[in-house]
């Protein structure tokens, strides 16, 4: 450690100090073996294996996967993009719930004051909008993606079926945010998609009430599509996601080469 | 050995005097005793088995060939009986008592090689070894940089467009057209030309239905574009049906729902009309 003056420079202090605090039992606690972050965490095949099989990524990937799958144009990455939206919109989505009222008329002003007293509040509502247009787009494009490459047929027969419920569920998030603004593109665009509700068959008039809580449109439904919006809707497409990527990987992972 | 019913045995017996022409003699136990008797000393394979460990069958082979070699009859066996089906367990000790060198003693199965099977492996594998490459860095490289680009797109978009914000919503005042949100606006498209139920209810409902039932319908397994022109087909007409009527109710429908062309009118897509503007 010492230099010719047998003093220890402050660049050798320094890189003491780094490699002190990576021999740790904080660090190593922290960062499973194989890690880059660790001292011993070189890059060798090993290694590589283990920074997926020591993390909690591997209830997502396994350590490899068919050359083929990582090629940008077979999967174009829909099905991750979908979810990285999907974190995204809980994100933008928790951060708006700071601010945001499901009463009338408070949820309407809310909306405004997000462009005027919140910083970043214009910015953060902007990204969850368009975010859940693109999400609907993604979702459905992965499923078209996954049609056309046969993907659906066995062993992923209920993969495909539970990736239609969870285009339902994407929908359905979609919808029931549309009204929060409480402006009159929400109002009426809600209007004319809960209308169809009340033509269903036998029931249309008990679907149509629960639906809206009530005979019309009115503040009680914003409560009641805010809960969905923010708890049920999400808690029920969670569960759906995760079976969703459990049964990817136990059905052989990424399906293919064509 | 296991008890056997006295009136299978029997029937067992009976059987195997008719396969052999030997007419039976009597039960196995009744039989052992002369066959002792005219035999010489007995051996009692299961005895020995659990003596030594061996199992019974080897004990039993090399036994008769141990006969064979040596040119002597063969032990009469004593006990519960003897092993193999074939093996006359009440057989006359005739039988036991011929001599090894007229062919193979009974009990004794003679083999022929037929063909030789290359050694593999043990366990038969069904599929070539895939060309695989490591999730990290690879894959994970990939989907974060997909990741990073759509984080940029968003942000970049949000930066420069806001989303539409309208007056106070107003249960007096429709604005026209109404339009539902666009995912929605193939359906209101379909709601111009069928009756509500049909357009609102039935068609998405059996939409959805369709194809949840896809994988259980299509019974072609394989995944070659060329072997499902039918369902790359009729997927494409769904596509492209669901993408025009999208696109029309969106952009070719202006007040009262009324057909517009967006070039002479302008939009009514609120939405889509704050990114244009």
């Amino acid at each position: 450690m010492a230099d010719g003056n047998g003093r220890t420079s402050l660049k050798e202090a320094v890189s003491g100090l780094g490699d002190h605090l990576r021999g740790s039992q904080v660090w190593t606690s922290i960062f499973r073996p194989g890690s880059p972050m660790r001292a011993d965490g070189g890059d060798s095949p090993r290694n590589r294996a283990y920074v997926v099989m020591n993390n909690v990524l591997y209830h997502l990937h396994p350590v490899k996967v068919k050359r083929h799958g990582v090629k940008l144009s077979y999967t174009l990455c829909l099905g991750g993009l979908s979810f990285f939206l999907f974190i995204l919109l809980t994100i933008t989505g928790i951060f708006l719930m700071f601010y945001y009222r499901p009463t009338s008329p408070q949820a309407y002003f809310d909306i405004q004051a997000l462009a005027t007293d919140v910083a970043f509040g214009q910015l953060v509502r902007n990204m969850h909008r368009w975010g859940a247009h693109v999400m609907v787009l993604t979702v459905f494009l992965h499923m078209s993606r996954v049609f056309y490459h046969g993907a659906y047929k066995p062993p992923r027969e209920f993969n495909w079926v539970v990736g239609i419920i969870l285009l339902v569920l994407t929908l359905l998030l979609s919808f029931t945010g549309y009204l929060l603004p409480w402006d009159q593109l929400a109002l009426w665009a809600v209007t004319v998609g809960t209308n169809m509700g009340g033509y269903a068959p036998v029931f249309g008039g008990q679907v149509s009430f629960a639906l809206i809580g009530g005979v019309q449109i009115t503040a009680d439904t914003l409560l009641r599509w805010y809960t969905l919006h923010v708890l049920f809707l999400p808690f029920i497409i969670t569960i759906f996601m995760a079976v969703h990527f459990w049964r990817v990987r136990k059905d052989g992972g990424i399906s293919g080469p064509l | 050995m296991a008890e056997l019913p006295e009136h299978l045995q029997k029937r067992a017996a009976e059987a195997r005097a008719k396969a052999t022409g030997v007419p039976a003699a009597a039960p196995a136990s009744a039989a052992a005793a002369p066959a002792v008797a005219a035999g010489g000393p007995g051996r009692d394979l299961d005895a020995e088995s659990s003596r030594y460990g061996v199992p019974k069958s080897l004990l039993e082979r090399a036994m008769y060939a141990r006969a064979r070699k040596d040119g002597v009859a063969v032990p009469v066996l004593v006990g519960a009986g003897v092993a193999s089906g074939q093996a006359p367990a009440a057989a006359p000790a005739a039988a036991a008592a011929t001599p090894a060198a007229s062919g193979p003693p009974p009990g004794v199965r003679t083999q022929r090689l037929l063909t030789v099977v290359k050694a593999g492996a043990i366990q038969g594998t069904t599929k070539e070894p895939a060309d695989k490459v490591n999730v990290w860095p690879h894959l994970l490289a990939i989907e974060f940089v997909a990741l990073l680009a759509m984080l940029a797109f968003l942000t970049l978009l949000s930066a420069f467009v806001d989303a539409p914000l309208l007056e106070f919503a107003n249960f007096n005042e429709q604005p026209n057209p109404s339009k539902a949100p666009w995912y929605f606006l193939g359906l209101q498209e379909l709601l111009a030309y069928f009756d509500p139920m049909v357009a609102g209810i039935l068609i998405p409902t059996f939409g959805m239905i369709a194809l949840a039932v896809v994988p259980y319908v299509d019974r072609n397994p394989s995944t070659r574009p060329t072997d499902r022109k039918l369902a790359i087909t009729i997927f494409t007409v769904f596509f492209v049906g669901a993408a025009v009527l999208t696109i029309f109710g969106s952009f070719f429908r202006g007040p009262g729902f009324n057909f517009t062309f967006p070039w002479r009118d302008g939009i009514f897509f609120d939405d889509l009309l704050t990114i244009l503007e």
